[in-house]
């Protein structure tokens, strides 16, 4: 952009009062926001022995979870639309035939490599059927490569590990839904 | 004469003892400072080696150090090998020289037949002040030697920058310290103290403004933020020592803090009192053990505060620039410098006699005028001169070339060539 294009619009600084030009008040500024720093309470977190906590760790974007439906299977209907959203490509599935009546395709393998996921969330976002989802886990490591490939089950195991710290959406609406039903009966009773 | 070589020697190891060891662990203050300063918590987990206690981080220093000893000391195939080397050797004598003159009274041991010793490296030296500020001046050499020697653009400009820093702001130190040595009528470190001890009047109040041409000029001099020109991380990588590592580097970091402790003992030396405190030291230029034990203490717990408050002007205050340093210095600090020099000349040449005063009123007077001084030339010098302007695009220019073609005359308006690079060379 040049100086003369007419899309800049020059602001002028207001000019300095005798005080400012003295340095002295900002000299005096400087100086006390550092020490009201100085014994201002800390925000690190000490890490191995306390923990960062989540305001809401539903909305926290960690490592992904498989989810389960209410008889214990997996949510998952292999409808690839996880995998075409990834913009990092560390989704990769394969489908097969559905054993259960109530759908076409279920993933034989679903692999995230932990790698190259940017944990962007659009995975959990582009499932049509709420069946992945980030968790809160946040401190992921691992030994080698292939550890830090997430397969079917363990991505399942993440789900039973944090299904009651975070309930999955289909849990949240059934519980959402419940209330309600259990409000407007004690309502008319 | 060799018990006097061998006191020298326990003297000197002893300052070096606590000099490095100090150093070392002023870092780790000076890291546990910026990080409060942020908010955060800062070095609090190395301790005692193979063992679980932490210590609040105390055995930081220790680990800094090996980790630096045992980096690999990559020098780049490029630079000048001699000067290359040389440069954190001179700039680490020139920085440690300094303490052979820094005086903490003299101690009577109570051992009949021997004399009190001085608490100095070299007492009584009659040149101390000019010695001292030769050798710390002697620091920039080594900047200059490394910077040069390392073949590099933004070494070359760090080690140019502390150059131009140090002359530029060692006028202003010189003025303030005629001024200081004028007072004490000598120019031995001692007696400065010592004069300021029987008074009991520090000299920060009765030389306020040499005080602050003082302390600007010494911060500049021991190049510390806001006066980091030389080092400059966002503009030059490390300065002068981008191309240095393991060992070297550490000489130099070692050197540079050095500079910094230097700088708060001499402000503590000129203008705190040194060893003195109120009821607390004595005046006397001998003390017994507990007395120079205590003298040390206060003189130590002086510097330390020193310290810290340039450890919080780091975080306060933003950099200059340089052509805002460079201003500072010659348009500021030397016209400063020389007001209180005119007038302790004017005070001895007659002054004290017109007025009439003896004694202590006398010196009531002289800080008075001293502080009269300050006021005003900080208020005239915040009037005539503003302290920051526009290095902004010519807005003159800018407004004229947006103006319609007809509304200007011919000849005037700038074409838009005037404020862009020409490339004239790659045709």
């Amino acid at each position: 952009m040049k100086p003369d294009s007419s899309e800049i619009r020059w602001v002028d600084e207001s000019p300095l009062t005798p005080a400012e030009r003295s340095y002295l008040p900002l000299f005096i500024e400087g100086l006390t926001t550092t020490f009201r720093h100085l014994v201002s309470p800390k925000i690190t977190v000490q890490f191995p022995e306390e923990r960062h906590e989540f305001p809401d760790p539903i909305i926290y974007r960690g490592v992904h979870r498989l989810n389960r439906d209410e008889q214990g299977r997996v949510k998952c209907v292999a409808c690839f639309l996880c995998a075409t959203a990834c913009p990092a490509h560390c989704i990769d599935i394969v489908a097969a035939p559905s054993p259960w009546p109530d759908r076409e395709k279920y993933p034989v393998v679903f692999n995230i490599d932990m790698l190259r996921c940017i944990f962007c969330g659009m995975c959990e976002e582009a499932c049509p059927v709420d069946a992945i989802e980030l968790t809160s886990l946040y401190d992921l490591s691992g030994k080698s490569r292939d550890e830090m490939i997430f397969d079917k089950e363990k991505l399942l195991s993440v789900y039973d590990q944090t299904k009651d710290l975070e309930p999955p959406r289909w849990m949240r609406e059934r519980d959402v839904l419940e209330d309600q039903t259990s409000d407007s009966a004690t309502g008319e009773t | 004469m060799v018990g006097l070589i061998i006191e020298t020697c326990v003297k000197i190891a002893l300052a070096l003892g606590v000099l490095m060891t100090g150093a070392a662990y002023l870092v780790l203050v000076e890291r546990w400072i910026a990080a409060w300063v942020q908010d955060r918590i800062g070095p609090n987990r190395v301790g005692i080696p193979l063992t679980n206690i932490r210590l609040f981080g105390l055995g930081q220093p220790i680990a800094d150090g090996l980790k630096l000893i045992f980096k690999e000391e990559y020098v780049p195939g490029h630079v000048d090998r001699v000067v290359y080397n040389l440069g954190p050797i001179l700039t680490f004598v020139a920085a440690v020289a300094v303490y052979a003159v820094v005086p903490l009274g003299q101690v009577d041991l109570g051992i009949s037949g021997w004399r009190p010793i001085d608490l100095t490296i070299v007492p009584q030296f009659d040149a101390a002040l000019v010695y001292l500020f030769a050798a710390n001046g002697a620091a920039v050499y080594g900047v200059i030697a490394g910077g040069w020697a390392s073949r590099n653009k933004y070494s070359l400009f760090g080690a140019l920058r502390a150059a131009a820093q140090l002359i530029a702001y060692e006028i202003p130190l010189s003025l303030t310290l005629l001024v200081v040595a004028l007072y004490a009528g000598s120019l031995q470190l001692d007696q400065m103290v010592l004069q300021q001890a029987q008074t009991g009047v520090w000299n920060i109040v009765l030389h306020p403004l040499t005080f602050v041409v003082f302390f600007v000029a010494v911060t500049a001099e021991a190049a510390r933020l806001p006066f980091d020109l030389p080092e400059t991380e966002q503009e030059l990588v490390g300065g002068f020592h981008t191309e240095y590592s393991g060992m070297r580097l550490m000489t130099y970091l070692v050197s540079e803090f050095l500079h910094m402790v230097t700088a708060a003992v001499l402000i503590v030396l000129l203008f705190l009192g040194g060893w003195h405190f109120w009821g607390l030291t004595g005046s006397e230029p001998v003390a017994g053990i507990g007395g120079a034990l205590l003298r040390i203490i206060v003189f130590a717990v002086k510097v330390l505060l020193v310290i810290w408050f340039f450890m919080m002007m780091r975080w306060s205050w933003p950099r200059f620039r340089f052509d805002q340093l460079m201003r500072l210095a010659w348009k500021v600090l030397i016209p400063w410098g020389m007001v209180p020099l005119v007038i302790l000349v004017w005070w001895y040449s007659g002054g004290e006699e017109v007025l009439g005063l003896e004694g202590g009123r006398g010196l009531a007077l002289l800080a008075v005028i001293n502080w009269a001084a300050l006021i005003a030339v900080w208020i005239v010098t915040a009037q005539l001169s503003p302290p920051s302007y526009d290095n902004r695009p010519r807005q003159d220019l800018v407004r004229l070339a947006r103006q319609p073609e007809q509304a200007i005359p011919a000849g005037v308006r700038p074409t838009a060539k005037a404020w862009q690079p020409s490339f004239d060379n790659e045709e």
